[in-house]
C-alpha cells in the first residue's frame, strides 16, 4: 500500500513547480555554464584578480568571525535579561537585514568617517584616526549588518535549551560557570557553525559596501571586480571569467550551508526569555550584561541617528529625479515581492507535498544561494546583449533581486506548509477540497503570516538593492539606492543622506505594510 | 453493499487483510489493540491509502481511482474535522461546494443542519470558540449535508467524556439513519460497541475478520478479542 499525495495542484497547474524549478535552474546554473565558456576557464586571470579573492575569503571570513563572536555575549544578554525596551530591541535587530546597505554604509561614515565623533574623540585624546575605507571598513560594515542576524540565531537557540535542564542545574546548584560549560556551550558548539558560513556565504557575495568602501588593488571584492570588468573596461570575458570564480566559491559554502538551517527570520526570539529568573547569575555579570547590552544599542543605533540626523536638513532640497527614482524603486520593489512571493510559495507547497521530485525541488530553491547579483547579472547582460541590456534593467533587476531572496522565502514558507499539509491535506483531500480551491480555501488564508511577511522582507531587500541595478542603468532606469550611491560618488553627502533617508523610510513602510498584510489571526 | 474482496494492505513490517462484506445502512464497529490496522482500514476505504492487491467495492463498483473527494465516502477524523480559519457555516458549506461558492438555497440547507445538530444561530463562529462537543456536532452537521453513503468514524469523539460520547453517537445514528448510510466505526470501547453497532469486525493479528453480530460476539468472544478486552 501506499499513502496518497495529500496535495494536488490541479493537473493543469501539476507541472507548474517543476517548471518554476527549471527557469532557478537555468538562470543560476545556465549563468555559471554561460559565463564558464566565455571566460575559458581559470586562464588569463592576473594578481590583481587574485588579491581580489584573497581579500574576499578574508574580509568574509573576517566579519563572520567577529559578528559571532559578538554575538555570543549579546544573545545570552537578551536571553537572560528582561528589560524595558527588550521586545523593541529584539525586533529591532531584524531590521539590519532589511537596511539598504547603503544606508548603513551612509551611517557608519557619519560615526566612524574622518570627522565622526570617534575620530574627533580620538584626536582630542591625541590618539591616530582610524580610517572606515578598506579591510577594516568593510568588516565593519558587514559586522553591523550581520552582528544582529547572528544575535538572533543564537538567541533562538538559547531559548530553544528546555527550561527543565536549567532548573535540573540549579537543583544540581550549578553556578554560572557550571551551566555555561554544561547548558551553553553544547548549544554554541552545534549552532555557531551554522551561524559562521551564513555570514561568511553573504559577506562574500558583497558589492555596495566594498564599492563604497573598499576599491582599489588591495580592497576589492571578486563582486566588485566584475562590475569594473563590466562597467567601465567593457571587458567581458575578464568579468565572464571572474563571475565564473565568484560562482565556485558561493557554490562551495552553499554546499557547506546546505545542512545549516537559517532561523533567523520569523519572530525570532521576540518574548520569550530564560523563564526563571531565579537563573540569572547576579553581579559582575549582571553590570556586564548591561554593558553589552548598551554597547550593542550605540553600535547599531547611532548611524542609523546619523542617517536620519544628516539627512532631515537635505528633504527640503532633495536632488531632481528623486521621486522619479523612487517610484521606480518602488514598483520594482513589489513587482520583485510579488514574483518571489510567487516562485516561494509554488515551489513550497510542491516540497511540503512529498510529490515525485520534491527532493530536486528543494536543491533548485537552494540554487541562488551559489549565486550573487553580479554573476545573474553578468550572465543576463550576456544573455539581453543583442537586445540593448539598459532598457532591460527594471525586468532584470525584478527578477534577480527575486530569485535571489528566494531561498530566505522557502525556507520561511516551507514549515509552515509543512504543518498545513499535516494536519489539513486529509481533511481537504475527503471533502474533495483540491486544485485552486484549495489554494483559495485553504492554504492561502492558513500561510497568510508567513506570507505576508515573506512579502515585506523580499521588497525591502529589493528596495535596497544596489547590485544588479548598477550593471544594467542608465540615467532613465536610476533607482534610490544607485542614486544615492552616485550623489555619494561625487562628494554630494547631504543630498546623499536625504535620498538614503526617503529610501529607507519607504523600505520600512513597505515592509510593515506588507508585513501588516498578515497581522490578523485568521482563527479568530 | 460495500464490498472488500480480498483485499491487503502491507507497508514494511505492518499487514492487514480483509474479504467480507457490509450492506448498506448498517452500523459496524472495528475493534482491536492499537496499531492493528484498523484506522489504516478505514483509511483505505476513504482513499488515502492504496491497496497493495484486492479490490473495495461499492454497489459493485471498484473505487481504485477515485480521489477521496469523489468516492462515496464521508469520513470524521479523530481531530482536525474543521478548518479553523473558517466559520462554522464555511466549513460546512465545504460539504456543498469545495470551491465554497454557495447559492442562497445552499446557505439555507447550512443553517438547517446547524439547526438539526443544536448548533442554530452558530453559523458565524470559528471552530476556536467551540467546545469538543460542538465541533464534533458540527462535523456531523457536514456529514448530513455530504449526505455520502458511507460514513466513516475514526474515533472522532475520542477525547469526550463517556456520557458525551454516547449523545455524539446518539446523533451519529439519526444522521445514519436520515443519510440511510453505512457507518464503520473504529473504537477501543467495548460499551460505545455494544450501544452502537449491530456488527463487529474484530482487527487483530493481520487479520480484520468477518463482521459478527455484536451482542453474539461479546457474549462469547473468539481469543484475539478475549487478549484485547483483558
Amino acid at each position: 500500500m501506499t499513502p496518497t499525495s495529500p496535495f494536488s495542484v490541479g493537473q493543469g497547474l501539476r507541472f507548474l513547480p517543476g517548471l518554476v524549478a527549471l527557469v532557478i535552474a537555468a538562470l543560476t546554473l545556465g549563468s555559471a555554464a554561460m559565463l564558464w565558456g566565455r571566460g575559458t576557464g581559470l586562464t588569463g586571470l592576473g594578481p590583481s584578480d587574485w588579491a581580489a579573492v584573497r581579500f574576499t575569503l578574508t574580509q568574509a571570513a573576517l566579519s563572520a568571525v567577529v559578528s559571532c563572536l559578538l554575538a555570543v555575549p549579546l544573545a545570552r544578554a537578551l536571553f537572560r535579561r528582561r528589560f524595558y525596551g527588550r521586545n523593541a530591541l529584539i525586533a529591532l535587530l531584524g531590521a539590519p537585514f532589511v537596511l539598504p546597505v547603503l544606508v548603513a554604509v551612509l551611517g557608519l561614515l557619519a560615526i566612524f568617517g574622518r570627522a565622526g565623533p570617534v575620530n574627533l574623540g580620538l584626536t582630542a585624546l591625541n590618539l591616530p584616526p582610524v580610517s572606515i575605507f578598506g579591510l577594516q571598513g568593510v568588516v565593519l560594515a558587514h559586522v553591523f549588518l550581520n552582528l544582529p542576524f547572528a544575535t538572533r540565531m543564537l538567541l533562538m537557540s538559547w531559548q530553544e535549551i528546555p527550561a527543565e535542564r536549567f532548573r535540573l542545574a540549579a537543583s544540581l546548584s550549578m553556578g554560572p560557570r557550571a551551566m555555561a560549560w554544561h547548558l551553553e556551550r553544547p548549544m554554541l558548539v552545534r549552532v555557531l557553525p551554522g551561524a559562521f558560513l551564513a555570514v561568511f556565504l553573504i559577506c562574500l557575495t558583497s558589492f555596495a559596501v566594498a564599492l563604497t568602501l573598499g576599491g582599489g588593488p588591495r580592497a576589492s571584492t571578486v563582486e566588485l571586480l566584475i562590475y569594473q570588468a563590466l562597467r567601465f573596461e567593457f571587458d567581458l570575458s575578464r568579468a565572464a571569467k571572474l563571475a565564473g570564480l565568484q560562482f565556485g566559491l558561493c557554490a562551495a559554502v552553499t554546499l557547506l550551508v546546505a545542512r545549516a538551517a537559517f532561523p533567523f527570520l520569523h519572530d525570532a526570539g521576540r518574548g520569550a526569555a530564560l523563564t526563571d529568573l531565579a537563573f540569572a547569575p547576579e553581579g559582575w555579570r549582571r553590570l556586564g550584561d548591561g554593558a553589552v547590552i548598551a554597547m550593542a544599542v550605540l553600535f547599531l543605533g547611532l548611524p542609523l541617528l546619523a542617517v536620519i540626523w544628516r539627512g532631515v536638513p537635505g528633504l527640503a532640497d532633495l536632488p531632481q529625479g528623486t521621486t522619479l527614482a523612487a517610484l521606480r524603486s518602488v514598483l520594482v520593489a513589489l513587482a520583485s515581492a510579488g514574483l518571489c512571493v510567487t516562485l516561494a510559495l509554488t515551489l513550497s507547497l510542491a516540497i511540503a507535498a512529498r510529490g515525485p521530485g520534491h527532493r530536486l525541488l528543494e536543491i533548485a530553491g537552494m540554487l541562488p544561494l551559489a549565486t550573487s547579483a553580479l554573476v545573474l547579472g553578468t550572465g543576463l547582460f550576456l544573455m539581453t546583449r543583442p537586445w540593448a541590456p539598459d532598457s532591460l534593467a527594471l525586468p532584470v533587476t525584478v527578477l534577480v533581486n527575486a530569485v535571489l531572496t528566494l531561498p530566505f522565502l522557502i525556507r520561511l514558507l516551507l514549515p509552515p506548509a509543512r504543518r498545513v499539509t499535516a494536519d489539513y491535506a486529509r481533511l481537504a483531500g475527503s471533502l474533495g477540497l483540491t486544485g485552486g480551491a484549495a489554494l483559495r480555501v485553504l492554504y492561502l488564508p492558513r500561510l497568510r503570516r508567513p506570507l505576508a511577511f515573506g512579502a515585506g522582507l523580499a521588497a525591502a531587500l529589493s528596495m535596497g538593492d544596489l547590485g544588479v541595478i548598477a550593471l544594467f542603468a542608465s540615467e532613465r532606469t536610476q533607482t534610490l539606492p544607485l542614486l544615492a550611491s552616485r550623489l555619494m560618488g561625487a562628494y554630494q553627502m547631504q543630498a546623499a543622506a536625504a535620498v538614503a533617508l526617503v529610501l529607507v523610510a519607504l523600505s520600512f513602510a513597505l515592509f510593515a505594510l506588507l508585513d501588516a498584510l498578515g497581522a490578523r489571526d485568521v482563527d479568530a | 453493499m460495500l464490498t472488500l474482496d480480498k483485499l491487503d494492505l502491507r507497508r514494511g513490517a505492518f499487514g492487514l487483510t480483509a474479504n467480507w462484506t457490509a450492506p448498506a445502512g448498517e452500523r459496524l464497529a472495528l475493534i482491536g489493540p492499537s496499531g492493528a490496522g484498523k484506522s489504516t482500514l478505514l483509511m483505505a476505504i476513504a482513499g488515502f491509502v492504496t491497496p497493495t492487491s484486492g479490490r473495495i467495492l461499492w454497489q459493485g463498483q471498484d473505487l481504485a481511482g477515485l480521489s477521496p473527494g469523489s468516492r462515496p465516502v464521508t469520513i470524521l477524523f479523530q481531530d482536525q474535522n474543521l478548518f479553523p480559519h473558517l466559520s462554522l457555516a464555511q466549513n460546512l458549506g465545504l460539504g456543498l461546494s469545495p470551491d465554497l461558492r454557495l447559492s442562497r438555497a445552499d446557505r439555507q440547507k447550512v443553517d438547517a443542519a446547524l439547526a438539526r445538530v443544536g448548533l442554530a444561530g452558530m453559523d458565524k463562529r470559528k471552530p476556536g470558540a467551540l467546545s469538543g462537543g460542538q465541533a464534533g456536532r458540527a462535523a456531523l452537521a457536514r456529514a448530513l449535508l455530504r449526505a455520502r453513503s458511507i460514513l466513516l468514524l475514526d474515533e472522532p469523539f475520542a477525547a469526550l467524556g463517556p456520557a458525551l460520547r454516547a449523545e455524539m453517537l446518539a446523533l451519529v445514528g439519526e444522521v445514519a439513519t436520515e443519510t440511510g448510510a453505512l457507518v464503520i466505526m473504529v473504537s477501543h470501547d467495548p460499551r460505545d460497541v455494544q450501544g452502537f453497532a449491530e456488527r463487529t469486525v474484530v482487527v487483530a493479528d493481520g487479520v480484520a475478520s468477518a463482521p459478527q453480530e455484536t451482542a453474539r460476539l461479546f457474549a462469547d468472544p473468539p481469543q484475539p478479542l478475549q487478549d484485547y478486552l483483558g
